[in-house]
Order: C-alpha cells, then structure tokens, then sequence
C-alpha cells in the first residue's frame, strides 16, 4: 500500500480546496482511505501533473472495489464457489433459509453475494468486522479455496 | 427482466437456484452460479456453424451429408452424451439401434466402475439433500471440487447448515481430504489432509482397514500409523459418511474389490455412502438410460443378430483395433479427453460433429451440426451426480435445433 506522504507529495500541494477538503494533506488522508476520488482533485487534471495523475491512479486502482470495511476481492483469483457467502456468520443469522442452507440469497439483508460468478460485498457495513462492536472474524478469509478475499 | 430460478449445466451438480438477467434476448447477467457455471450460461466464447469438409453450408446439407455417412458406415460409433439431456440420449441409443453402432460415452474411460457399482446395488448411495441435511464426514477422495465442482462444498458437502446439522462446518462437519497432492480442497480440510503416491489408493485403503480391525496400519510409504489411526476413529464415530470417489481414485484401483470391502467395513460400524464426483452434467443420465434399456451402462454393439457388451466394446479398444470406420460425437470433445495415440487415430476417422461450441474433435470433423445449448437455449431434463433426476429450464430463444430435434433428422434421412 502506498503511504500517506507517497501520495500527498503527489498533489499539488496547492490547498486550493476545490475538491472540498481543506487542505491537499486532508485529500491525501481520504484518498488513501478510499473515501474520495482521485477525479474529485480537478487541479490534477492539467497537463502539468499528468504523470502524477496517471501514477496515483495506479496506486489507487488495484484495490478499487475496496470496500468501508477494508473487504477486497481479488477479482482474477475468485471462482465464485459462494464458500465465503455461506461461511458468512452475518449472512448466516441474517438468511437461514437461503444462503446459510446453501442456496441463492433469499432476502436483502446479507452482505456478501455471488454476482456473475464473483463475490460482491452488498451490505458490507453490516460485516463484523466494521461498526462499534467490531471483531476479527476470518470465516470468509479462511474458507476461499483460492485466497482471493482479503481485509487491507 | 431479471428471471430464475435455473439450473445451471455447467458440470454434474446441476446447481437450481440460479438467476439471470435478460435483455433483449441475451443472458447480460448470471447470479448465484460460480464463474465456471457463469461460463457455460452465457454460451460458447467460439459458437460452432454447419460444415461439410470445412466449407459452410446450410443444416439440411450437413444433416444429409451426416446421414449418408452413418448409413454407408459397416461400422458406425456414437460416442458422448455427456452435455446432452435425457431426451437427446434416448435419441442417441434409438439411432444406434437403427443402424447397428456401437455406442459408449466418457464413463468407459472414467467414473463407468463406480456408476455401474451403483446401480448393481453394490455400493450404498445417498442424494446430495441427505449430505446437506445429514452428513457429518464427508471424504474427498481424488477429487478437488475446488476446482471440478466449485458450489460443491458451499451448497452440499461442507458449508451449509442442515437439519440436523445446525452448527454447520465449524462443529457439524468433518472435511477430509486424501489425494497425491494438496489440492485446493485439501487445503480446506486443514490437518485431515492424507497425501498418499500415485495408485497408492488401494495400499492405503488396505491400511485404514486394518486401522479399523484395531491393527497397526502400515504403508511403504510410511504413513505415520497415528494418523491412519486418528482417522479411523473419526470414521467409526460418525453418524453419516459420504465418500466422494473423483477420478484419482477411479483411475488408480485396478478393481473396485478393496473399495467395496472398506464400505463394507465402516458400515459396521456407521453408514457410509458414495457418491461419484460425475464431471460432464448428464454422464450419468446416459448410463442410467442405456442400462435402463440394455443392462448395460456404456460399451455396447447393437449387433444385427444380439447386443453385445465388453471391453471390446469401448471406444479405446473400438479405436486402438480400427473396428470403427465413421463416428457421430455429441455433446463432448473425445480428441481432447482421450489419451493422445487413440485421439490421433480417431482423428483419422471420417467424424461427424453435434454441439452448439466449437472445439478439438469440432475443427477435425467432416462434417459439423451446430445445436442449441442445453439448459439455457433448450430444456430437457438430466440425471445429477447423486441420482437425482432434475428439469433443465430453457433460459433464451434459439432459432438452432436442440440436438434431439437433430438426431430425429438425421434417422428420418437413413
Ligand atoms: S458448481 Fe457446477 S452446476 Fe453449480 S454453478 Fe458451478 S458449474 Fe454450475
């Protein structure tokens, strides 16, 4: 992962607050959460900065689908075997006719699901792993047969 | 729209609960089914078209090209079967009949000992709705459904929470996986990983049963005898066994006599069950159809006086002894599943391909037919590794024949 500096130095270190942050540091704190954009820096845009433009992006893109929670898919790994979805603690207590017995989701409310043969986290923030109460909980980690999901 | 449930014929689990989004008549999404099932839904990456000696033609010359090819033939194969639905090998074997061929598909070459086990009742068998709601051991035996099957453990074996097995994998269920390596399946089972050489299936079988007599186990290649032991002890203890016999396993016994004795065996004690890992999604359908109306479940020769069965029959030795002088392949791709020296020969042979895809066997046919793809351009119904007989739902429209519509043609023109 890149570090917070890495990136900032990147900027324009302008502060010119157009992308509605205060400061390019504070852009630099989100973008590395993954909160923001990169597009939402305009300034970075201009020809000057197309190399940094083009190399924050891809710092940025590998971990695109990156979710609250930290839940990444390495999308060319996963083989959509819905382990994960029916080890799920969350899924379980939330379908246990559906996904818990085995089966297609049966309500909106769990939080990982089989989309055209890759896992998609949907409701994530419901994930044990995010909220007030939260717990290390590795149920999906430990049961992907091609280690394809990861917590960054 | 968004539609479903469908079955998925991706491979012989025959997942029911897929979904898929259609517009305009074209399949934009698929739900619920693993990538390898997402695959196969969303149809052939390279569609096959209507060929006779590699030039395009219309599907009435290609069904009469192929006609006249079987009708000249003194002694004709169809072989495959294994992507058709049930319809469509009932077809197959009248057609076989009408001409004198000789007929057989993959099982002769793999999964065939154990199918015919089965249905000669000599090997107990359960559904996959049993191992979900009821299975406490579920045994992994050259076979990495990781990869063949990927929904196996998550809809069947392992994952799911059943009836009486409410706790699920992490208390419920016992995952053991015994293979030459460590698979992706293995993986997963943690510490119940046995690693035995190649064909060693037969010498360990010998030394779990002597681990289940309360003897020492011994291996030549030196198995720790505790280990053996420990996983004796977990087989006596359970309530509800399933081996799932893959094809390491088929390949590596010369007889299925030490496997029978083990199921004997742990019968004793519990109930054990097997279930075959069927790869291609209705092979099974084709030998429970063929036995249905032959007692046979491949390597038979409709001969003008008798039927005729045996080894001299299968399509290895058909091909290895030049019997066979003109071949109809549906629903399956010979030339590149069988071992090297016979697909050459049968490369030789004048072949006449059915299948909505192309490929290996496809590319060196006289003559091509191309068909809509079961369970998602045509319904049907097939046979599931376990048995069970499911209804494929028809998911698109199609304007090409479904191949039973096909096999009725071409007996039409003979
Ligand atoms: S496991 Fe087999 S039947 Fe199930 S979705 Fe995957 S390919 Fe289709």
């Amino acid at each position: 992962m890149p570090s917070l500096m890495e990136i900032y130095q990147m900027l324009p270190k302008t502060n010119c607050k157009k992308c509605g942050k205060a400061t390019c540091m504070a852009f630099a704190v989100d973008l590395l959460a993954r909160k923001i954009n990169i597009d939402e820096c305009t300034p970075l845009k201009e020809e000057k900065y197309r190399t940094a433009y083009e190399k924050l992006k891809e710092m940025i893109t590998p971990v695109g689908a990156l979710t609250e929670t930290g839940f990444l898919v390495h999308e060319d790994k996963c083989i959509g075997c819905g382990n994960c979805v029916v080890a799920c603690p969350v899924n379980v207590v939330a379908d246990p006719e559906g996904t818990a017995s085995g089966r297609a989701p049966s309500n909106d409310k769990v939080i990982i699901v089989i989309k055209d043969g890759i896992v998609r986290p949907v409701n994530i923030q419901e994930c044990r792993r995010f909220g007030p109460n939260k717990t290390l909980c590795y149920a999906c980690i430990d049961t992907c047969p091609t280690k394809a999901i990861e917590f960054v | 729209m968004y539609k479903g449930p469908f079955v998925c014929t991706g491979c012989a689990l025959l997942c029911d609960d897929i979904a898929a989004e259609i517009q305009d008549n074209r399949i934009i999404r698929v739900d619920t089914a693993c990538r390898k099932g997402v695959s196969r839904i969303k149809g052939c990456s390279s569609p096959m078209s209507c060929m006779v000696n590699g030039k395009a033609v219309d599907i009435d010359t290609a069904i009469k090209e192929a006609a006249m090819i079987l009708k000249s033939s003194k002694h004709p194969l169809i072989f495959g079967h294994g992507n058709c639905t049930l319809e469509t090998q009932k077809k197959t074997i009248e057609l076989a009949r009408k001409i004198y061929a000789h007929i057989d598909d993959t099982s002769s070459f793999c999964q065939g000992p154990l199918i015919e086990a089965i249905l000669n009742e000599k090997l107990p068998t359960c559904t996959l709705e049993e191992v979900r709601h009821k299975a406490d051991v579920v045994i992994f035996w050259g076979a990495d459904p990781s990869n063949s099957h990927p929904r196996h453990l998550s809809m069947y074996s392992y994952f799911p929470r059943g009836k009486e097995r409410q706790r699920g994998w992490e208390e419920d269920r016992t995952a053991i996986t015994i293979d030459i390596r460590k698979s992706d399946t293995a993986a997963l089972c943690g510490d119940k990983f046995y690693e035995i050489p190649i064909n060693g299936d037969s010498e360990f079988i010998n030394a779990l049963f002597s681990a289940l007599s309360n003897k020492v186990p011994k291996t030549s290649f030196n198995m720790d005898p505790k280990k053996i032991l420990e996983l004796a002890n977990i087989l006596k203890k359970s309530d509800f066994g399933v081996i799932f016999a893959g094809l390491g396993m088929v390949y590596s016994l010369d007889s299925l006599e030490p496997l029978l004795r083990l199921i004997n065996k742990l019968n004793e004690t519990s109930k054990f069950y097997l279930i075959p890992m069927v790869g291609q999604y209705n092979m099974r359908g084709f030998d429970h159809t063929l036995f249905k109306e032959t007692g046979y479940i491949n390597r038979v020769y409709f001969g003008r006086e008798k039927i005729e069965h045996g080894p001299q029959h299968s399509i290895i030795e058909l091909i290895n002894n030049n019997v066979v002088d003109a071949a109809l392949i549906i629903g399956s791709d010979p030339l590149a599943s069988l071992p090297g020296e016979i697909a050459k020969k049968l490369a030789n042979v004048p072949l006449i391909t059915i299948d909505p895809c192309n490929n290996l066997t496809s590319q060196r046919s006289k003559v091509t037919i191309s068909s809509a793809l079961s369970g998602v351009e045509c319904a049907g119904t097939a046979i599931r590794m376990d048995g069970v007989e499911v209804t494929l739902k028809q998911i698109i429209e199609t304007d090409r024949f479904s191949d039973e519509q096909i096999i009725k043609q071409i007996m039409g023109k003979i």
